[in-house]
């Protein structure tokens, strides 16, 4: 039985079956309509994410499963003081697979050591989100055609964005892959990502603070969320909210077939104005992240089509 | 010169940082090894780190845990004593897991709300001495490095 904690768990040559197994699903949806009846995937939400369970749930009930789970903690027996280890056990017995969002960061892979069924996780605190890793990974794969010789801008919270974090350490294992870092001071990529990642695999970035000074270099504008669940201090969080703000202005500088990708929810630091643009593919983003999660419960529950 | 008897059994814990002899008497929780006899002996001269801690320990062997040693300070010198003789001299290194040693101070980190977890780190970078959680992956340097720097 496996379980996914990280994009990293995952190979190369793995991940390009599952994205390869996305891709038949898209083209062929029909074909995989039935291959999980019967099944049940629980979706264990600690904290509110409207998308991310919405997009297991979508994806289990695209393969013909049903899903049961609850979207906030408060709803749960962890309000009752049951520890997550307990929760999983018990939920074991419910359902086929698993899906695990919380506050805390390593909470799922707590929940792995107990659980008698694969658990997937979707998102602890500020560490880990593999399936947005996958979903993002899916896309550039199914609009630039590939998942080298890239170059990636990452704009915005580059400090607290996990989804960042995991999308770095996911496409360096490709070849000729850089990146150009842009955000202030105070939200540049944690060193350790510079040092163990980039550094030690010999990948070439730069650090910029403009984003008109980089979109001319880049294949793929990937754009985050200031997120205020991640500041301790409401201050703080009001002066970097805005920071950058993605217009048709700026969109001057880029070339004709970069992507400007987004995990979503979006704020304000893409205009409305941008969604007209071809080079948007945010909303398309969210409609592969039901691929890649109907091939990953596929994958998990070892369930062959 | 002060005297210290010899021990029969047990460990001198040589070549510890100076000043640094109480801090690893405590980090091995030797205060509760109620029936063994412990010398900390302080600021002793010594020929390659000008001054330094050892510590002796009359105990029966294996009650240290030298893992733990190794991540509190590789560079110590193990003597390991039989019949008042020294029978080995172990060398430290860092170990590759560590248990319920340090806590992870990551007020996101899941341990932070369910005690019953074991805190486990996992050695990530042997050059640097860099350990990082289980569970939430927040680094930490092996005890030496944090008191040097």
């Amino acid at each position: 039985m496996r379980h996914l904690m990280s994009p990293l768990d995952f190979s190369v040559k793995e991940l390009d079956s599952l994205l390869n197994l996305a891709d038949d699903i898209e083209k062929n949806p029909a074909k995989y309509a039935h291959a999980c009846d019967g099944k049940i995937l629980a979706t264990c939400f600690y904290e509110p994410s409207t998308r991310t369970r919405l997009s297991f749930e979508s994806a289990m009930l695209r393969l013909g499963g049903q899903v049961l789970g609850f979207s906030e903690a408060g709803s749960s027996s962890a309000a009752k003081g049951e520890s997550g280890s307990d929760t999983i056990r018990v939920i074991s017995c419910y359902a086929d697979i698993c899906a695990i969002r919380h506050p805390k960061e390593g909470a799922p892979l707590v929940g792995s050591q107990k659980s008698l069924i694969p658990v997937i996780n979707a998102g602890d605190g500020g560490h880990q989100h593999p399936t947005q890793t996958l979903t993002d990974l899916l896309t550039i794969k199914q609009k630039k055609g590939r998942l080298d010789n890239l170059t990636i801008g990452l704009c915005g919270d580059l400090k607290f964005g996990r989804t960042v974090h995991s999308l770095i350490e996911a496409l360096v294992r490709y070849e000729n892959v850089s990146f150009v870092l842009i955000s202030p001071d105070e939200l540049r990529v944690p060193s350790y990502i510079r040092e163990e990642v980039l550094d030690a695999n010999n990948i070439p970035y730069k650090e910029v603070e403009r984003l008109e000074d980089a979109m001319a270099d880049l294949d793929i504008l990937y754009m985050t969320r200031i997120q205020k669940e991640r500041f301790f201090n409401e201050e703080e969080y009001l002066r970097m909210k805005g920071f950058y703000i993605l217009d048709p202005k700026k969109m001057e500088f880029a070339k004709d077939d970069m992507i400007i990708m987004h995990p979503l929810p979006r704020v304000n630091e893409i205009s409305v104005e941008v969604d007209k643009d071809e080079r948007a593919n945010y909303f398309e983003q969210a409609q592969y992240g039901v691929y890649v999660r109907m091939a990953l419960i596929l994958t998990l529950l070892e369930v062959q089509v | 010169m002060i005297n210290v008897g010899a021990i029969k059994e047990g460990y001198v814990l040589d070549h510890i940082q100076v000043g640094m002899a109480l801090q690893i008497y405590n980090d091995l929780n030797l205060k509760a090894m109620k029936d063994c006899t412990i010398a900390i002996i302080t600021n002793v001269c010594s020929p390659t780190m000008g001054r330094k801690d050892i510590l002796k320990v009359e105990c029966p062997l294996g009650s240290i845990d030298l893992d733990v040693l190794g991540f509190l300070d590789h560079n110590i010198t193990v003597n390991v004593i039989e019949d008042e003789k020294i029978v080995d001299k172990k060398k430290l290194k860092l170990p590759k897991q560590i248990c319920n040693v340090i806590k992870c101070k990551n007020p996101r980190c899941i341990t932070s709300i369910e005690q019953e977890l074991d805190q486990i780190f996992f050695l990530t970078d042997e050059e640097k001495e860099i350990y990082r959680c289980k569970y939430c992956e927040e680094k930490y340097r092996s005890h030496k490095r944090n008191k040097l720097n």
